[in-house]
């Protein structure tokens, strides 16, 4: 009866495992093997300036990640978010150049405000489309993507668009370059964006809806949640992180083109699905998507810092994490 | 079948010391039990006891983690996931899954379609649906998809599709929990006429004049443990209750109370027509438990998820306390107290993927919000709180809504729409699943907010209950309400007269 007792065995040993669910510890046990392969290729891997600088870039695909987790929680999807990235950050460079307002500081605060705004309208524009338009959010958002993306084009004409003002770059520079008691701006931004997008996911009434609707949207519906209004406001937080992720890019380079923010999509979902938030909705883990984004980014190092990897191949790496993930995510479901 | 054939009669299935555990938690303690041919053998228990536990665990859904089972005297080991199928075991599951997306006939050849000259034979295929469905007296629509039907017709193509199969056992768990008594009995002729041609049945079911009619033996299970195997001949209803509850049970339902003639009208529907029911009208007063009959398909849920908000209406008005409530508005109906409970506990009622707390909770989110946040000490003695009233028995606390047994599933969903403190309150199906010992206590928690001043509205197919309970029964029959019946009118004949549509309402 070797079989029975060896089913025993798995049982007993479960039950000391059973308070900690293996899909939210899988992308952190991913992240420290990472972590010793990084060390064994390459001793200046590991050193903190090494990891910080990683951090640091990983910082606009976490941010637009936490948001797509609540999209994905919810059970929808959006592409349009690296296209949205590029629009956004656009639109608030040429508003920063256009010199309506004469002092600096008033300006960028101005900017601020309006990139966040215009952030929200695109989500919110989403979030209509798919929801009373009653459009999938992949056909939705591909429309959206192609729109935002054109919206840029046309405004760049083709070229660049760079900020002109150097008074107004001079007291930008800070927002992506600076630190705060030594940690760097972008470190400390995603932290926080992270922090309260996982308060409200779980601690807060919303959170739950979204979880809800995207596990059941009937059984929401049955419980009184207005599907429609929670899925929507998933998509603005989605265009909100895209403006916060804008507001940190525009002092890095202080221009956007076409081709700003190509591909984000993709490893914004990566990093989601990395992080072990289910695509089919229903289950979100915001700390898991951040570790999702700093996986994709680590990778990327890794390979950069090793000889025997080219790094022209971080795009089919990332491709080749997406797939791995899933199928991780899948034989973990299966045991549990 | 007398006695003494069924003595005679070859063992087929049988476990021995069958143990099982979940993580950990043990929910089977060697359990033994036989199966003969030609028999129809009822299993038993309070919710959560391992009825199904077992059940999968003999058609091979399961494994067990100790103990064995034996085919005609032979053990086996059944290969993963129903494939015991081809040793002629088909099961119907409890918490059945049809897929949503094919039709009636593509699901009921499911995996054993029918070809002539390689090509699928579609013809063939939905001539036999239509004839198994006919011997169950069931009229859907071969083509038809199985996402557009009724909880009650799934049930149906779940029963046909197990019957169709040409099995030597059949295991039935809790197949009539969503039937009327009429389809009930369709598929209690075709049972016997199945079990004289030999075929072996295991029926669960909590309903216990059922399980006298139909069945030749018993098993009772109580926590996880064998009680009692005895021919159903020498048992009868209050016996096998006491073996599953291990207690003595007084009258299942409490004394009725009748509210007075002058009690203020809570609820009032007039003239409601949506794209079913027809011209529906009724009131309720404060205190009133109303009841709700008719068969399967009448328009009960129809007309009840229309008052309730979650589904448009045509015409016709809903006015709580004199308020008029706007027609597909649920979040009106909630606020003036109005709480649905769904009978589609799997589809509609849980997130079977979450835990307990987060389902308890969910309609009621506001009670624990403090500035938007939720307070776990708040929710956890909410769960607290309702484990205890509703009886919900668990033996792990983390357990998600999926893995919980049906009838405790049923307790958590009525524990959740309570959580809201509704004073109108629409129970559909209130007791579906759920063993003789809760229903009890269900019955008369029922009662008693009745007293207290709630207004309740039950629907039900099982007529006992509604007779049971209820102070006044409107009958429905193809959208209409065709019957209201008051005091000693209320009695299964004259249900039965109204919903067979043999009488109707004089005026009206
Ligand atoms: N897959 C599972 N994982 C963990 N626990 C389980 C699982 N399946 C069943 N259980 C537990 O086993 C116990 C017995 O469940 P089972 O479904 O067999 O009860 P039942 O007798 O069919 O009850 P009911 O009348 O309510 O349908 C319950 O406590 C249940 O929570
Ligand atoms: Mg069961």
């Amino acid at each position: 009866m070797s079989v029975n007792e060896e089913s025993i065995q798995s049982t007993t040993h479960r039950r000391t495992w059973r308070d900690v669910d293996l899909r939210a510890v899988a992308p952190f046990a991913a992240l420290a093997l990472l972590l010793i392969v990084g060390a064994l290729v390459n001793p200046n891997f590991i050193s903190l300036n090494n990891l910080a600088n990683v951090a640091t870039r990983s910082a606009f695909i976490a941010i637009i990640a936490v948001g797509a987790t609540f999209v994905i929680s919810a059970g929808d999807l959006d592409l349009s978010v690296g296209s949205m990235v590029a629009f956004v950050a656009s639109l608030m460079i040429i508003f920063m150049n256009s010199g309506v307002i004469a002092d600096p500081a008033l300006m960028l605060t101005a900017a601020i405000v309006f990139a966040v705004a215009v952030g929200g309208a695109c989500g919110l524009a989403n979030g209509l489309i798919t929801t009373v338009g009653r459009i999938e959010p992949f056909i939705a958002t591909l429309g959206t993507m192609g729109i935002y993306r054109g919206l840029t084009t046309w405004l760049s004409q083709g070229g660049a668009i760079t900020l002109r003002e150097p008074e107004i770059q001079e007291l930008y520079r800070p927002a992506y370059f600076g630190s705060i008691f030594g940690v760097p701006v972008p470190i400390a931004i995603i932290l926080a964006v992270t922090a309260v997008a996982a308060f409200i996911l779980y601690r807060t009434r919303y959170g739950r809806h979204v979880v809800a609707v995207g596990s059941n949207s009937d059984v929401a519906r049955y419980s009184g949640i207005a599907v429609n209004r929670v899925r929507t406001i998933a998509f603005v937080i989605q265009g909100l992180c895209v403006a916060v992720a804008v507001l940190l890019y525009v002092p890095r380079l202080g221009s956007t083109s076409a081709t700003t923010g190509i591909l984000w999509e993709l490893q914004a979902i990566t990093a989601v699905v990395v992080g072990g938030t289910a695509l089919k909705g229903g289950a979100g883990r915001v700390w898991g998507t951040i570790c999702g984004a700093f996986i994709l980014e680590l990778v990327g190092n890794i390979m950069l810092l090793s000889n025997f990897i080219s790094e022209y191949l971080i795009g089919a790496m990332q491709g080749a994490i997406i797939i791995i993930a899933m199928l991780v995510q899948r034989s973990l479901v299966r045991k549990s | 079948m007398d006695p003494e054939t069924v003595d005679a009669a070859r063992v087929v299935l049988e476990a021995r010391r069958i143990s099982k555990s979940f993580s950990g938690v043990q929910v089977l303690f060697s359990v033994n039990f036989e199966l003969r041919a030609g028999e129809i053998h009822a299993l038993m228990g309070e919710n959560g006891a391992g009825k199904s536990t077992l059940v999968k665990i003999l058609s091979g859904f399961e494994q067990p983690s100790s103990g064995e089972v034996l085919l005609d005297g032979e053990r086996v080991t059944f290969p993963a996931n129903g494939a015991a199928e081809a040793l002629g075991i088909v099961i119907i599951h409890q918490e059945f899954n049809l897929a949503e997306h094919l039709t009636v006939a593509e699901s009921l050849f499911l995996g054993r379609e029918v070809t002539r000259f390689g090509m699928l034979d579609r013809k063939y295929m939905r001539a036999e649906t239509r004839r198994v469905l006919d011997l169950l007296g069931c009229n859907v629509d071969a083509n038809a998809l199985i996402g557009s039907l009724s909880i009650a017709e799934k049930q149906m193509v779940e029963i046909a599709k197990a019957i169709s199969r040409d099995a030597r056992i059949v295991f039935m768990d809790e197949p009539t929990a969503v039937l009327s008594r009429e389809e009930t009995s369709f598929l209690f002729r075709q049972v016997r006429k199945l079990r004289d041609r030999g075929t072996s049945f295991v029926f669960v079911s909590h309903k216990l004049d059922e399980v006298i009619e139909l069945t030749d033996r018993v098993t009772v299970l109580r926590d996880g443990q064998w009680v009692k195997t005895a021919p159903t001949s020498m048992l009868d209803g209050e016996s096998i209750a006491q073996l599953m509850v291990g207690r003595e049970m007084s009258s299942l339902y409490p004394a009725k109370n009748e509210p007075d003639v002058d009690e203020e009208v809570v609820l009032r529907v007039d003239a409601l027509s949506t794209d079913y029911v027809k011209d529906a009208s009724f009131e309720v007063r404060r205190g009133e438990i109303l009841g709700f009959s008719g068969m399967i398909g009448s328009g009960r849920t129809e007309l009840m998820e229309a008052v309730a908000g979650l589904r448009h209406r045509l015409s016709g008005e809903v006015a709580i306390r004199g308020e008029s409530v706007p027609s597909g508005d649920v979040h009106a109906a909630n606020r003036c107290g109005l709480a649905y409970m769904t009978k589609d506990r799997k589809a509609k009622g849980l997130l079977l993927n979450s835990g307990m707390t987060a389902n308890l909770t969910l309609q009621s989110l506001g009670r624990h919000a403090r500035i938007g946040y939720l307070s776990p000490a708040s929710e956890a003695a909410a769960l607290e709180r309702a484990r205890r009233r509703f009886d919900i028995r668990v033996r792990d606390g983390n357990v998600v809504a999926r893995r919980m047994s049906g009838g405790n599933q049923q307790k958590l969903l009525l524990a959740k729409v309570m959580e809201t403190e509704p004073d109108i309150i629409i129970i559909d199906e209130p007791t579906r699943g759920i063993d003789v010992g809760t229903k009890q206590q269900i019955y008369h928690f029922i009662s008693a907010l009745a007293r207290d001043g709630s207004s309740i509205i039950v629907v039900s197919s099982e007529m006992p209950e509604v007779i049971g309970l209820c102070t006044r029964v409107a009958v429905m029959r193809e959208g209409r309400i065709v019957g209201m019946l008051e005091g000693d009118e209320i009695s299964e004949q004259e249900i039965m007269r109204y919903a067979a549509g043999l009488k109707k309402m004089a005026a009206a």
